[in-house]
C-alpha cells in the first residue's frame, strides 16, 4: 500500500468505497454498475480537481514521498548496460552519489545522480542522499571522463542538501561545490539536469550547471528547505508550509520565473504511483534535449551555459 | 602400570607436527591446494573455473598465457617485443641468473606480456604482468615493453588496456626501475591526449612503484576480488605507525571504499563488462539522438 498524503485523503477514500462496492457486487449479485459508474466519474473529476490544483506544500510532500523513484529507478527504466562507477580518487567513495557510463537509445551516456536509500539501513549508507565533499569529487571526475569521451552527461538531482558535518566541512565541502560549478560552466559536451525530487540548495546546484533543466511537476528547487526559511524567517519551523508558498520553489513556479527550461509532467497523484510510466514522460524529455543540444559545438555549449546563467537575477538600475 | 593403557583421553606423549614445508605441500599435476581455504580442488576443475576457488572464491595468481586465453577472442593475440632482453646494469650478483631460470620456468622474456588481440571484435592492446616472473617487478625490459604497448596503441587509436600484478620496481636495476614509472606515465599522457581510452585492471599483489604508477591512473581503474593494492607493505607500514592495521587493508574492497577504484569485478565477468566498456568508448563523436 502506497503512502497517502493528507491532501489526497478524499481520492483515496472515494476510491476504497468504489472498491467495496465492486467486491459487493460479485458476492451478492446485485447490479450496481450504474451506481459505480457514477462514482467513477466522479473519482476522475475528484482526481483532476485535487491533482490539478496542488499547492506548493501539497508537492513538497510528494517530492519527499518515500516510495518516489529515485535516480536508480530511472537509470534501470531508462538506460541500458549501466556499469557504476566508484570513487573519487582521492578520498572515499560517497555513496549519496552515484555515477557511471550507460546506454541510451543505444548511445553512450554519463549518468551521475543523487542517490538516497528506500529503507532506513539504505539511508543511513547513503546519508539520506546527503553528499560528502567526495561525492561531488566522484560527480567531477565522471564529467571531465565523459568530456575526454565526447559523451554527453545527465544528473538527476535529488537531495535535502549538502551534508552539514564536521567531516564534510574538514574535506572542503564549500570547495567542492564550487568546483563543481566552475568546471560545469566549462564543460565541452551536452549536460542535462533534471530535478527529480528535492533539490536542495548547493548540494543540489552543484550538479546543476546545466544546458537544459528540467524538473518533474512536483519536484522542488531552493535555496533552503521550507523548514528552514520558515525558522530563519519568522523563527518558526512550523511554519514551512506559508514558507513554501513565499518562496517559489515548486516546478512551475521555477518554470514562470524562467530559471528552469521544462516541467516533465507526471503521473495522477506523483511518480510513485508508476515510475514505469513516468519514465517514459521523461525519456521524451531527454531524448529532445540531446537532439537539441547534440548539434551545438563545445563552444556553443559553454556560450549557451553562460548565457543562461548571466540572465538569471533580478534588478533596476 | 598396565592400567594406563586403557586410561580414556590420555594425553599423548608425543604428536606428529607436520612441518610448514608439508603443509604447503601441494600435490603435483592432479590436484591443486587453495592458498586462502587450504581445500584441495581438481586442476582441471581450477582451470575451468577460470582459477577461482570454487569454496572460498579466491581469485588465485594467473600466468599471462592464461590471462590472455580467457580475456581475448580465441587465436587473435600476437605478441610484442620478446626479443628485448634484460642486462645486469649494476652488475648484481647473480642477476642475469635469476632472470635466466625465470624465463624458463615461464617462457616470457620478462615480467610482462604485451600484445595486439581482439576484445569481441573490438581492437586493442594489453599489456599482462605476470607475478610468476621476479614478482612482477618493474625494470627497464619491462618499462620498455609496456611503453612500446601503450606506443602501439596510440599508433593504432585504440583502447590500452592492462593487468598489473607487481611487488613494484626492480631493486636490482636501481633508479633505472624507478624511471620506468616516469617512462610508461609520459607515453600515458600521449596516449591521453589522443582522446583514447585506458583501462587498468589491477590483480593480485599490485603494490610499491607499479600501484605508483600506470596501475592506478586508467580512464577506469578495475580490481579483482581481494586483490592486494598499496603503495607501501603492510609491515613497512604497521612498524612505521606502530599500530595494528585493519583485516581488510589494502584490499581492493578497501580501496574501493577509499575512492581508488571504479568497481571490483568477478574474474568471471571481467571480459563481459571490460569489452562493454570499450565498446561505450568507441566512437570519438557525439552522438546523435
Amino acid at each position: 500500500m502506497v503512502k497517502t498524503l493528507p491532501f489526497e485523503e478524499p481520492v483515496v477514500q472515494l476510491k476504497a468505497k468504489i472498491e467495496e462496492l465492486k467486491e459487493y457486487t460479485v458476492n451478492a449479485e446485485v447490479d450496481m454498475t450504474a451506481e459505480i459508474k457514477n462514482l467513477e466519474k466522479r473519482l476522475h473529476r475528484l482526481e483532476q480537481e485535487i491533482y490539478e490544483n496542488m499547492e506548493p506544500w501539497d508537492r513538497v510532500q510528494v517530492a519527499r514521498h518515500p516510495g518516489r523513484p529515485t535516480t536508480r529507478d530511472y537509470i534501470q527504466l531508462l538506460f541500458t548496460d549501466f556499469i557504476e562507477l566508484h570513487g573519487d580518487r582521492l578520498y572515499g567513495d560517497d555513496a549519496a552519489i552515484i555515477g557511471g557510463i550507460a546506454l541510451f537509445e543505444g548511445k553512450p551516456i554519463t549518468i551521475i545522480g543523487h542517490q538516497r536509500g528506500i529503507d532506513t539501513k539504505e539511508n543511513i549508507k547513503r546519508n539520506f542522499g546527503m553528499p560528502h565533499p567526495e561525492g561531488y569529487r566522484k560527480a567531477l571526475r565522471l564529467m571531465k571522463q565523459a568530456e575526454k569521451f565526447n559523451r554527453p552527461v545527465i544528473c538527476f538531482i535529488d537531495t535535502k542538501g549538502a551534508y552539514p558535518g564536521k567531516a564534510a566541512e574538514e574535506r572542503g565541502q564549500s570547495e567542492a561545490i564550487a568546483r563543481n560549478l566552475v568546471e560545469m560552466a566549462g564543460l565541452k559536451v551536452p549536460v542535462i539536469s533534471v530535478v527529480i525530487g528535492e533539490g536542495g540548495s548547493g548540494g543540489a546546484l552543484a550538479l546543476g550547471v546545466a544546458n537544459h533543466i528540467h524538473m518533474l511537476e512536483n519536484s522542488t528547487y531552493s535555496v533552503i528547505s521550507p523548514e528552514g526559511a520558515a525558522s530563519i524567517l519568522w523563527k518558526d519551523a512550523s511554519l514551512a508550509k506559508q514558507a513554501a508558498e513565499a518562496m517559489k520553489i515548486t516546478a512551475p513556479d521555477l518554470k514562470k520565473m524562467n530559471i528552469i527550461d521544462g516541467v516533465i509532467r507526471e503521473v495522477y497523484g506523483g511518480a510513485h504511483r508508476d515510475s514505469e510510466a513516468q519514465a517514459t514522460y521523461m525519456k521524451d524529455v531527454l531524448i529532445n534535449s540531446l537532439r537539441e543540444l547534440s548539434k551545438l559545438s563545445a563552444e556553443e555549449l559553454i556560450n549557451d551555459r553562460y548565457n543562461k546563467f548571466k540572465n538569471i537575477g533580478e534588478f533596476t538600475e | 602400570m598396565i592400567r594406563d593403557i586403557f586410561r580414556k583421553n590420555q594425553k599423548k606423549k608425543y604428536a606428529t607436527i607436520p612441518t610448514e614445508k608439508a603443509k604447503n605441500d601441494v600435490p603435483e599435476g592432479i590436484m591443486m591446494k587453495c592458498p586462502e581455504c587450504r581445500k584441495n580442488v581438481f586442476t582441471k576443475d581450477l582451470m575451468k573455473n577460470l582459477k577461482v576457488c570454487p569454496t572460498c572464491d579466491h581469485h588465485m595468481k594467473m600466468t599471462a598465457h592464461e590471462r590472455v586465453e580467457i580475456f581475448l577472442d580465441e587465436n587473435t593475440f600476437e605478441s610484442m617485443d620478446d626479443h628485448l632482453e634484460t642486462v645486469n646494469p649494476l652488475n648484481f650478483p647473480s642477476y642475469t641468473e635469476k632472470i635466466k631460470s625465470d624465463a624458463k620456468k615461464t617462457g616470457l622474456n620478462e615480467a610482462v606480456l604485451t600484445g595486439t588481440g581482439q576484445l569481441e571484435r573490438q581492437r586493442v592492446v594489453v599489456a599482462i604482468m605476470d607475478s610468476h616472473f621476479r614478482m612482477g617487478s618493474m625494470g627497464s625490459v619491462v618499462g620498455e615493453k609496456i611503453t612500446r604497448a601503450i606506443e602501439k596503441a596510440t599508433e593504432l587509436q585504440v583502447p590500452f588496456i592492462i593487468f598489473t600484478a607487481s611487488g613494484g620496481a626492480r631493486m636490482q636495476e636501481g633508479v633505472l626501475s624507478l624511471m620506468q614509472m616516469a617512462k610508461t606515465s609520459v607515453a600515458l599522457r600521449r596516449h591521453s591526449d589522443h582522446g583514447l581510452l585506458y583501462i587498468s585492471i589491477l590483480t593480485h599483489p599490485t603494490t610499491g612503484g607499479v600501484s605508483a604508477s600506470f596501475a592506478s591512473v586508467g580512464d577506469i581503474n578495475i580490481a579483482e576480488p581481494k586483490a592486494l593494492i598499496g603503495f607501501a607493505g603492510r609491515r613497512v607500514i604497521e612498524q612505521t605507525v606502530r599500530e595494528k592495521l585493519p583485516e581488510d587493508f589494502q584490499t581492493a574492497e578497501f580501496l574501493m571504499d577509499h575512492g581508488q577504484l571504479d568497481a571490483v569485478i568477478h574474474r568471471k565477468d571481467m571480459r563481459e563488462k571490460v569489452a562493454t566498456l570499450v565498446q561505450m568508448h568507441m566512437s570519438k563523436e557525439v552522438s546523435t539522438w
